[in-house]
């Protein structure tokens, strides 16, 4: 904001008036500058009407950076639901040893994925199931794609589509956390999600 | 495939004993050919090599010592600088035979270098006379895979002189470390990058020892692969989606067995090795059927199934007809059997079982169904079988990290194979005949 001199200013104008009466002459000296109020005035108004243009247009940008901000502020939200919605189409499902079968808790979790999978058509996604480092080499291979065969055929009938879930095992060749305890196994026994298609605009369905 | 004619053309001419032409026409069997060595049968006979004079001649009398050693079916005697000692009494014409069967030993190898290679005379201490000699070709000696090759060749033929039975020095083991396929001398020396596509698993030996079929896993399924060890050349057999894992060539070499499935479980299936529609094999009803391995007849498989609610071994004709549980399990037992193969004999299937939540290696006898447990120590897995039907390679974590260990089943004797860590999915070769 700028500081206007407003009273510099009328100091300024004003001084040869004073210097004018303090070294009065006899009349016949020639008139000093005669005081001309009405241009300072005139002066002093142009200056605030300056000021309020300045003012104004101060105002309009600020208005215009909270306009700004609002929409970005509904963006960054609309961003957080569709990073949500894809957190949850990516949430993985866990299983017990040498097991394939879903918990109640698992099938909360795909049943989280069906109305996004609803609203969305065009989302594909690609189901990878993997087992912990104890079994067979070579049979935890079948064992992981049971385990992403057990969440497709959970998905297919509640309504979505086969053609959109693809399945792949890894077995225990890419493990989630190292480690040979019962932690490290329990994270590894799981079928991933990943989204092969149509992930960059979700719709988000509405409600729960 | 030359030097193998050769090798046997030579050993027709040098070798002038009446057993020759049983020799020169059956190579399969394995009873071959023995020189009549005179030694207690079911013992061990004492084998002295004899120093070899020449340019490389200490690495053919090391190899040649390693090799019978590693066989496990004769005793090295003399392998020690003592036994350089001892070289002064083979000179001349009639070696000191009584001081060297004081020794122990019931055989000398007398071996010398000749401008194309390698003769051999094998003495017969007890007879005291020299039982047969041979002359075989090597190659130069700069071209070390291949010398070395030929040399292992020269070993194996002395065994069956000596013992009746062939060795297995000329085979090779191939596995996977890392994602990717290597192969290594059986004698541990002259491990190399395979080639072929990654991450590449299981891989499975083609009966004339120059291929190799395996899986490879991509982002979106696996796929059944064909590598040319020679030239390298690589291509898929089977791909077409889903799991295809775990591949085995029959013993004609006309047919690859794997698993495969997608949502509904893994069956074998059988695709002619030239390519071709897979056919299914195993009716497993939403259960997994694993890594098959043929009878040397090929007319049976053993395979991994969790038909019964957790992995065992099964059994049952190539066309899937007939399978029957052969790995025993008390009920209830959470632990399980898996990964059989079949021994090149066809009397027994070696394969793994959990014992205290670890794999052990085992083996079952198909006449009786008697197991016998050959491991303890840590995490061992993935046995695989020598073509003598006796040494087995597998996997075991006893240094703290995977490598690949061989074992003789009848005297319980293992040797590290590996020095690298990683190593695992062994696979053991035919008899490579020099190549």
């Amino acid at each position: 904001m700028t500081v206007f001199p407003r009273i510099a200013l009328t100091v300024l104008v004003a001084a040869p008036v004073l210097a004018g009466v303090a070294c009065r002459r006899p009349p016949a000296t020639p008139p000093g500058p005669a005081v001309n109020q009405d241009s300072i005035d005139a002066e002093n108004a142009r200056r605030d009407s300056l000021a309020r243009l300045e003012q104004m247009r101060q105002d309009e940008l600020a208005r215009e950076r909270a306009r700004r901000d609002s929409i970005a502020n509904a963006g960054s939200r609309r961003d957080q639901m569709l990073e949500a919605a894809r957190e949850t189409i990516r949430n993985p499902v866990y299983f017990e040893f040498d097991r394939s079968d879903l918990s109640p808790e698992d099938q909360a979790r795909l049943d989280a994925k069906i109305p996004i999978l609803n609203a969305n058509a065009s989302l594909r996604i690609r189901a990878a199931g993997h087992t912990d480092s104890r079994g067979s080499d070579e049979y935890n291979l079948a064992l992981g794609q049971r385990r992403a065969a057990a969440a497709k055929r959970y998905l297919t009938q509640h309504g979505i589509d086969a053609s959109r879930i693809e399945t792949v095992s890894f077995g225990e060749e890419r493990p989630a956390a190292q480690g040979g305890d019962e932690s490290a196994f329990a994270q590894n026994r799981r079928t991933e999600f990943e989204i092969i298609a149509g992930g960059d605009n979700i719709v988000v369905p509405s409600g729960p | 495939m030359t030097l193998s004619n050769s090798l046997r053309a030579s050993l027709a001419l040098a070798l002038l004993l009446p057993a020759v032409p049983a020799l020169a026409q059956d190579t399969t069997s394995n009873r071959g050919v023995r020189i009549g060595l005179s030694y207690q049968l079911g013992g061990r006979p004492g084998v002295y090599i004899a120093p070899v004079t020449g340019p490389a001649g200490d690495s053919v009398r090391a190899i040649l010592q390693r090799d019978l050693d590693n066989g496990d079916r004769v005793t090295i005697v003399g392998s020690d600088s003592a036994g350089l000692a001892l070289a002064p009494l083979i000179r001349g014409t009639t070696p000191s035979y009584e001081i060297f069967a004081r020794l122990g030993a019931a055989a000398l190898v007398v071996a010398t270098q000749t401008p194309t290679g390698l003769r051999v005379a094998l003495h017969d201490v007890a007879a005291r006379k020299v039982a047969g000699a041979r002359n075989f070709a090597l190659p130069a000696f700069s071209s070390a895979r291949e010398w070395r090759a030929a040399l292992h060749a020269v070993s194996d033929e002395v065994e069956q002189w000596i013992t009746g039975t062939r060795g297995i020095a000329a085979t090779r083991i191939a596995f996977s470390r890392g994602g990717r396929l290597f192969i290594i001398d059986s004698d541990g020396w002259g491990e190399t990058a395979a080639g072929g596509s990654a991450p590449a698993l299981s891989p499975g030996w083609h009966p004339n020892g120059q291929r190799l079929v395996y899986s490879v896993l991509g982002e979106a399924g696996s796929r059944i692969m064909v590598l040319e060890l020679s030239g390298g050349a690589n291509r898929a057999l089977v791909s077409r989606g889903g799991l295809n894992i775990t591949p085995v060539y029959s013993p004609d070499g006309m047919t690859v067995l794997f698993s495969s499935g997608a949502e509904d479980g893994t069956d074998l299936h059988a695709v002619p090795a030239s390519g071709g529609a897979p056919r299914r094999v195993t009716v497993g009803r939403g259960t997994d059927n694993v890594s098959p391995s043929y009878s040397p007849d090929g007319r049976r498989v053993a395979f991994t199934s969790g038909r019964s609610g957790h992995p065992e071994v099964y059994i049952m004709d190539a066309d899937g007809t007939g399978a029957e549980l052969l790995t025993p399990f008390a009920f209830g037992d959470q632990y399980y059997r898996s990964n059989p193969d079949w021994s090149p004999d066809g009397r027994s299937v070696a394969f793994q079982s959990q014992v205290a939540g670890q794999f052990q290696v085992m083996t079952i006898s198909l006449r009786d169904r008697s197991v016998k447990q050959h491991t303890s120590e840590s995490t061992n897995e993935d046995p695989s079988w020598a073509p003598d039907g006796r040494h087995l390679v597998f996997t075991s974590s006893r240094t703290g990290v995977k490598q690949l260990w061989v074992l003789d089943t009848e005297t319980g004797r293992v040797r590290q194979l590996t020095r690298t860590g990683g190593a695992r999915l062994a696979a053991w070769s035919p008899r490579l005949a020099g190549r």
